[in-house]
């Protein structure tokens, strides 16, 4: 009986052991965008952008030229990247804190700039590396170890919704939300990802995937418990979808 | 290029664009708008980009990018706006990347006066940004002399893979001098360990441009190599100019716009039987040390002149070490210094110390 492969590594992952707890959804995300990659360009075409948080390792994990980029100025990073390099594909992959808290100027502007990269963008809703602080997308309510009797909106501000505000703007072309938290949303996360690529190959401008992720670690869930609040508490805060395309 | 007269802004930018040059990222703040200015104009004709950024934190870290892919890069800025670039600074020294900062310093600390200033010594020459690194810092005290540094930071800059900082002040952005553009020929430079995109089958390794080093054995290792470098900038780097120094019975130190209204007065002093010679450090890192300690031990007096409250004037008795008095004089503020004030400082050394 011949052998077939059916899964296997894509060339734009290395095979370094992924630091991720279990239960994280970092992993999914790395390979689904690390096929994507495989799917459409060679090595050769593409330059990521790692950030700070959980995913600061990911330079070990993307097999390509890779930067580690100051918390929330990868966006800034990767315009002198794309700016130098015009025909490279030019990814960053960030955090909620990275990229809605210390790094929204960045991300703002490059989106209004429509700066022709892609960006991943991984809420769920907490700091995990630091050990599991409040976020800008903390729900209300949500305890974490600076929320610790909750999120209060009167003394922390609401969630902040980084798709629909900019989708406000006339810079980007594709915008949406997804989630990864069952294997249908795990195809549509492929597919979206997959679009904000081609967009950036096509030289649409500036594209960014959020992607609602668990954090069981920090959230003190099992991975199923935090997989099923994704499903509900998160999506009801952060609804799937478009939210921009051109 | 012909000699011509320009604003010391617009010949940096013009040095900086002659000497390949080719990435700008940058956000207005006076006294150094005409770098931007001039680049927005410039680099378009040149194939180059200038991008004006949302602030200098993402100026300073577009730099980061386009640096990281071997492009010669730069921003530029003053006082308060260099503060807010001192985390990429940071940065792209751990990630020994090469690029050039301008800092037109004005006054300070927090929004200060927009008037010309040296009280960005201590930031520019112990780092600014946090962590074990150092910098290259010139100090021009003229338009043409400003051109020059700024080819040679580049230089510098990719020679070491290391951020370089021209430290002028508001006189000499916004002066205008005579300046004859250099025939500048840019040294070959291997960068080979830029990120440009990689696969296997080529002779580097995968590029990471990176400062993180997570295990502190390991981290201690990349410090002992920036250590190194920086050794052997201050071996090779160092650039100081003297002044009727032969004779002299006291002697001045003062770099940039100050050396220049220093060295007046020096003239004035000399015409009055006063023996007064000029130390002028062009590089401010690596510091002429041991020119400053050899004259200490020959001098009566050492007077240090800064537009600062006295910053300089640390490395100046850390070199004479006891060997001879070290006086200071300082204006502050934006104030400059007239050529009778200090020529009066020179007359009181002289009284206390003849």
């Amino acid at each position: 009986m011949s052998k077939q492969t059916v899964y296997e590594r894509p060339s734009f992952l290395t095979d370094v052991p992924f630091h991720y707890c279990p239960g994280c959804t970092h992993g999914i995300v790395h390979r689904l965008v690390a096929e994507v990659l495989s799917e459409k360009f060679q090595q050769e075409d593409v330059i990521g952008v790692a950030p700070v948080g959980c995913a600061v390792f990911a330079y070990n994990y993307f097999n390509c030229d890779m930067f580690e980029a100051a918390h929330g100025r990868a966006p800034a990073v990767a315009t002198g990247i794309k700016r130098s390099l015009p025909e490279k594909i030019v990814f960053t992959y960030q955090g909620d804190g990275d990229l809605a808290s210390i790094g929204m100027a960045e991300t703002v502007h490059a989106a209004t700039r429509g700066e022709n990269i892609t960006i991943i963008f991984i809420n769920n809703g907490i700091y995990g590396m630091t050990g599991g602080q409040m976020a800008p997308t903390t729900l209300i309510g949500e305890k974490t170890t600076t929320s610790p009797y909750g999120r209060s909106k009167e003394v922390n501000g609401n969630p902040i919704h980084v798709c629909e505000m900019l989708a406000t703007l006339n810079g980007p072309s594709f915008i949406a939300r997804v989630s990864v938290h069952d294997v249908q949303n795990v195809r549509n996360a492929k597919r979206a990802i997959a679009k904000a690529f081609d967009n950036q190959a096509e030289k649409k401008g500036f594209s960014l995937i959020e992607v609602l992720s668990t954090c069981p670690t920090n959230w003190g869930k099992t991975p199923e418990e935090a997989l099923k609040f994704v499903a509900k508490d998160m999506v009801a805060e952060y609804p799937l979808g478009t939210f921009k395309e051109v | 290029m012909n000699r011509q007269m320009m604003k010391g802004n617009e010949a940096i930018a013009e040095a900086a664009v002659q000497a390949g040059c080719r990435y700008y990222f940058g956000y207005p703040i006076t006294p150094q708008s005409e770098i931007p200015e001039y680049m927005s104009r410039r680099l378009p004709e040149v194939g180059g980009v200038f991008l004006q950024a949302e602030s200098e934190i993402a100026a300073i870290n577009m730099v980061y990018g386009a640096a990281g892919t071997g492009a010669r890069a730069m921003t530029s800025s003053s006082s308060p706006g260099i503060s807010l670039k001192q985390e990429g600074i940071s940065y792209i020294a751990g990630s020994e990347l090469p690029c050039v900062i301008v800092n037109i310093v004005r006054g300070g600390p927090g929004l200060g006066s927009i008037q010309p200033a040296q009280s960005d010594y201590y930031q520019a020459t112990r780092g600014g940004g946090h962590g074990d690194y150092r910098l290259p810092v010139y100090a021009p005290a003229s338009v043409q002399e400003a051109v020059n540094l700024t080819q040679k930071a580049f230089d510098t800059a990719d020679k070491y893979r290391t951020p370089a900082m021209i430290l002028g002040d508001g006189i000499i952005g916004q002066m205008m001098e005579p300046v004859t553009m250099p025939e500048y020929v840019r040294p070959e430079v291997d960068k080979s360990w830029a990120a440009t995109g990689w696969n296997a089958s080529m002779k580097r390794d995968r590029a990471i441009i990176n400062s993180l080093f997570i295990e502190a054995d390991r981290l201690e290792v990349h410090l002992a190599k920036l250590e190194k470098k920086y050794r052997a900038i201050e071996q090779n780097e160092l650039m100081v100019e003297t002044q009727f120094l032969e004779d002299a019975e006291f002697a001045i130190v003062a770099y940039g716009t100050t050396a220049r209204i220093a060295l007046t007065a020096i003239r004035n002093a000399r015409a009055e039987g006063i023996k007064v010679g000029l130390i002028r450090p062009i590089t401010l890192w690596p510091f002429p040390t041991q020119t400053i300690s050899d004259a200490a031990k020959r001098v009566k007096g050492l007077l240090t002149v800064e537009m600062s409250l006295g910053q300089m004037v640390d490395d100046v008795r850390i070199a004479a070490n006891g060997a001879c008095p070290v006086k200071f004089y300082g204006r502050s503020g934006g104030v400059v210094p007239g050529v009778r004030e200090i020529y009066q400082q020179i007359v009181s050394m002289k009284e206390e110390l003849a």
